[in-house]
């Protein structure tokens, strides 16, 4: 009998031998695969088992981290004001996932990026823990503070602003908000209060409005268009009269376009139009120099392309192909013109720069734990949209608006400040009340600390008191009073 | 080969009984599984387990007298199968023991710390193997109830369908309740049928051989001859269908076409015992939903539908292996919870694949490799037919199972739902085993006794103690 016993055993020893194959094909060919499958939970676990780095403002974290006990993912996110900082970190949920600089950081935040690698294999040699880098953010609290608090007085809108010589953001606040530490964790009631927020359809509270909401920008748009008319030579001068008619009839057609109230456009000089926002002048400045050259100098602010700062920006829109009268509408901010309150906020510094755009940004630096520099920002020339002599001249037309101008309620004792009122109508037959805008920078001995953007949607206010310079404008200035003090 | 020829020809004289190697294996086997237990206790709470000394007293009484026992009762068994047997107890304790700290586990409805309950059964186990090795003076007294066991296996195999009695747990009908206890008849049926298949065939074996027709190169049985087969091969489906049990009845299938081949030597056995599993399976498969819903499983274990509809134990299964990598996590320190239910009975092999690696897996596969390496090799010493067949049926068996489950877990055959032998918690399955073993043991003393056999010496053992 020993020869078929013999046979079993080999029979025996191949069923082994296939079980050792199938392990060494899963532990050693499949195993990177399996161990980062999608539905594999240690991803997550993995991912929750240390506290998280913090994102970093005026050297300060405004995040944290917390243990969740009772359940196998450790630590979740914290936030210190969430409401106020969540257009900035976005959230970071263990049941929803990332957004924002907490999901474009992730790597860096849970200490799993590949620049931590040579760390990573070090802290296993020595037994240390695996731990969070951080996110530094050029971002200013008082200015932050006052973009939110000056917002959420109003209702509805949102805040940019940007340092012009850098292009770092300052501050970046939308109302309504919500506080992402209301869903950070993974529990059942935290899902359902993020379902909440995600369905308010009417307030939207999710959506960054500094970032990914397009408005019509409205007259604040009128200061591109200037830009456009002295960079293709089409006036001299600013304080040169504009040879424009009053009414203006759009071209090709029999309608005039309409000025708000009675304001004396007729043959204004560019300043004059600026000062008290002449449609008339502008229309027909946009209508001479025609779409290419407005889309040009539009382009060059930085409209139909999106941002990456680096959460992403959604494009601002100049139209592309259009009529004349579409033109002359598109240059006063209306027909299809939309721009996002961070775009606008670019425009202001360009001006304020001195006609040189700088890439915006907001994260500085990207930090190990221990604090050691792993990427720092360098700032970035990104375009220039307008000489230098041009750019001066915009100013001091700006600076005319605020000084006695729509802008009046800008003005800060001993500072310059220019700045652009707008009013866009929206709505079907602008029915609805419209976005009040407010565009301006401050400047300073040492140069333009800080150029910002302020937008306000429908406000509870009457129609007639929605205007840039009343809603706007003040939230504007108390943003730029607090970069200047936080300077000083 | 030569080595084999050599021990198949043991039984000349003076076969050193090796006790004292067995004694050294025993110590590493009891060792390692200690500071496993502590590296787990230092991975989860950075101390010693509080146990340690409970456990490892446990675990080296429970070998100690194994080797007294076989020392005295059983002086020329094989050395390796008592401390083989004991790593793997020891090994299954600890990872039991480690997924009871499990907060995921422990949130489970129905939680019991299992750790003390296995070593309670290991003990019961190692009682049975005792009773064994001081009862069963010679196998084949075994012969004898050859017809009794067949009785008795029938039953036990048919328990689970007793209403009352047996109880559903999640779709395999496979457990009784007795007294708040539940037992999985089907591991000690494999014993007592064991039994019944060597006692039978060695009977047989000649009228199976010789009496038949050559046919296409085949040599076909009788028509008569062939009903014992009909008869095991029906019991096997009526297994699947009313059981819902894959793994019992593809064991009982492989077990008895095994031990056929041995007895006859005719290959065509095997075609033929090939040939019925075949259209068994297939046939069953094609009906039973349940056996459709494994297949399933199988082949898409990662799919939404087989999440949803059945259950996420294989691709957690798959995952925990993978997430090990070459050397695993270390003890303690992974997620091998995840998988829920039965992941300290049926799935405990994922558990090693996620904390010891692939090398941990690979060495526990070897040592059951080892463990039916040794089960042939006294099959082979064996000088009586029935003994044979009883170690071949037994070692095979036993080899079917583990390929059957480690196959299961792994991804690499449908999974059957029966446990890994002496590691997974289920105190059916230990202590089976444990009686498996101490069966074979005695063959092997037998087998390895110096023929021809003299009445026992007690001088004789204190000459074979003090030799190297």
């Amino acid at each position: 009998m020993n020869k078929p016993l013999r046979r079993i055993a080999i029979f025996c020893g191949l069923l082994v031998l296939a079980l050792l194959a199938r392990d060494n094909w899963l532990q050693y060919v499949q195993a990177d695969t399996l161990a980062k499958h999608e539905k594999n939970r240690r991803v997550t676990i993995e991912r929750y088992s240390q506290p998280r780095g913090d994102i970093i403002v005026d050297g300060k974290p405004i995040t944290g981290s917390k243990a969740t006990p009772g359940s196998d993912l450790k630590y979740k996110r914290t936030w210190k004001n969430g409401p106020m900082w969540a257009p900035i970190t976005g959230y970071s949920s263990q049941r929803i996932g990332a957004t924002q600089l907490e999901s474009i950081d992730d790597g860096i935040l849970t200490g799993n990026d590949d620049r931590l690698f040579f760390r990573r294999t070090l802290d296993m040699l020595t037994g240390e823990k695996k731990e969070g880098g951080n996110v530094v953010t050029t971002l200013n609290s008082a200015a932050q503070k006052a973009a939110y608090d000056g917002l959420k007085s109003k209702g509805k809108g949102a805040v940019a602003a940007i340092d012009p010589s850098t292009g770092a953001i300052l501050a970046l606040a939308s109302t309504p908000s919500y506080d992402p530490g209301d869903f950070a964790g993974n529990t059942n009631e935290e899902a359902e209060k993020f379902l909440e927020l995600d369905k308010d359809k009417e307030n939207r509270p999710l959506v960054n409005r500094a970032l990914r909401e397009t408005y019509p920008p409205g007259s604040t748009f009128k200061v591109v268009t200037a830009a456009a008319a002295l960079e293709h030579g089409l006036y001299d001068g600013i304080d040169e009269k504009t040879k424009s008619p009053l009414p203006w009839t759009m071209p090709n057609t029999t309608t005039p376009l309409k000025n708000e109230g009675n304001i004396p456009c007729k043959n204004a000089t560019l300043r004059e139009a600026l000062r008290v926002s002449c449609n008339t002048v502008f229309g027909k400045i946009g209508s001479d120099l025609g779409k290419d050259k407005m889309l040009e100098t539009a382009k060059e602010f930085g409209f139909n392309e999106q941002q990456f700062v680096p959460v992403r920006s959604n494009a601002s829109h100049f139209p592309e192909e259009m009529d004349k009268p579409q033109t002359a509408l598109s240059s006063i901010g209306q027909f299809e013109t939309a721009a996002t309150p961070l775009q606008m906020a670019m425009v202001a510094s360009a001006i304020a720069n001195d006609g040189t755009l700088m890439e915006p940004y907001m994260v500085s630096e990207l930090q190990a734990r221990n604090l050691d520099v792993i990427e720092k920002h360098s700032p970035k020339e990104m375009s220039e949209p307008l000489s230098k002599e041009n750019a001066q001249k915009l100013q001091e037309m700006m600076e005319t608006v605020v000084e006695e101008g729509t802008g009046t309620n800008a003005q800060i004792p001993g500072v310059t400040v220019g700045g652009k009122t707008g009013t866009a109508q929206h709505g079907v037959a602008n029915s609805k009340n419209p976005y009040a805008w407010f565009i301006s920078y401050a400047k300073t001995d040492s140069g333009s600390p800080v150029a910002v953007a302020v937008v306000v949607e429908d406000s509870d206010a009457d129609r007639g008191d929605i205007s840039g310079g009343g809603l706007a404008a003040p939230i504007a200035k108390s943003v730029m009073e607090a970069v200047i003090k936080s300077k000083k | 080969m030569s080595s084999t020829t050599h021990t198949s020809t043991i039984g000349a004289i003076g076969a050193p009984s090796r006790r004292n190697t067995e004694l050294a294996l025993l110590a590493f086997a009891v060792v390692i599984p200690l500071f496993a237990y502590m590296n787990v206790g230092l991975a989860l709470t950075g101390e010693l387990p509080t146990g340690m000394l409970g456990y490892g007293m446990g675990l080296g009484l429970l070998a100690g007298v194994g080797h007294i026992v076989v020392r005295k009762f059983a002086a020329y068994a094989d050395p390796l199968l008592l401390p083989l047997a004991t790593l793997l107890n020891g090994l299954g304790l600890v990872i039991i023991w480690r997924l009871d700290q499990s907060e995921k586990l422990q949130q489970r409805k129905n939680f019991v710390e299992a750790a003390p309950n296995q070593l309670m059964y290991s003990a019961i186990g190692v009682a049975l193997f005792v009773g064994v090795l001081l009862l069963l003076k010679d196998h084949r007294v075994l012969q004898r109830y050859t017809y009794i066991s067949m009785v008795g296996a029938l039953v036990l195999l048919l328990l689970p369908l007793v209403p009352g009695l047996g109880m559903n747990v999640f779709g395999a009908k496979i457990w009784i309740r007795v007294g708040g206890f539940s037992i999985q008849p089907g591991e000690f049926a494999k014993i007592v049928i064991a039994i019944f298949f060597a006692g039978y065939l060695m009977v047989k074996r000649d009228a199976l051989a010789l009496a038949s027709r050559r046919f296409m190169g085949l040599y076909l049985p009788r028509g008569r001859d062939l009903g014992p087969i009909i008869v095991v091969w029906a019991m096997s489906i009526l297994i699947l269908v009313f059981e819902t049990d894959l793994g019992t009845s593809l064991l009982f299938f492989g077990m008895f076409v095994v031990m056929l081949y041995v007895a006859t030597e005719r290959t065509s056995w095997i075609v033929f015992g090939l040939l019925m599993s075949a259209v068994g399976a297939v046939s069953v498969a094609s009906f039973e939903p349940h056996v459709q819903q494994r297949v399933d499983a199988w082949l898409n274990p990662f799919s939404d539908s087989v999440i949803q509809n059945n259950s996420d134990q294989i691709a957690q299964s798959l995952m925990a292996f993978g997430s090990g990598g070459v050397l695993g996590t270390g003890l303690g320190q992974g997620h091998s919870d995840l998988i829920g239910f039965a992941a300290n009975s049926d799935f405990i092999l994922a558990t090693f694949g996620e904390e010891m690696g692939l090398a941990g897996v690979m060495a526990i596969l070897l040592i059951y490799g080892l463990i039916v390496e040794r089960g042939v090799r006294t099959a082979l010493a064996a000088r009586d037919p029935f003994g044979k067949l009883l170690a071949i049926g037994l070692s095979g068996a036993f080899a079917i199972q583990v390929f059957v489950v480690a196959g299961g877990v792994m991804g690499l055959i449908p999974l059957t739902g029966m446990t890994m032998p002496f590691l997974a918690y289920g105190g059916s399955s230990v202590i089976a085993n444990w009686a498996l073993v101490g069966i074979l043991l005695r063959i092997s003393d037998t087998a390895r006794r110096p023929a021809p056999s003299p009445a026992p010496n007690p001088d004789a053992e204190m000459t074979q103690v003090v030799r190297p």
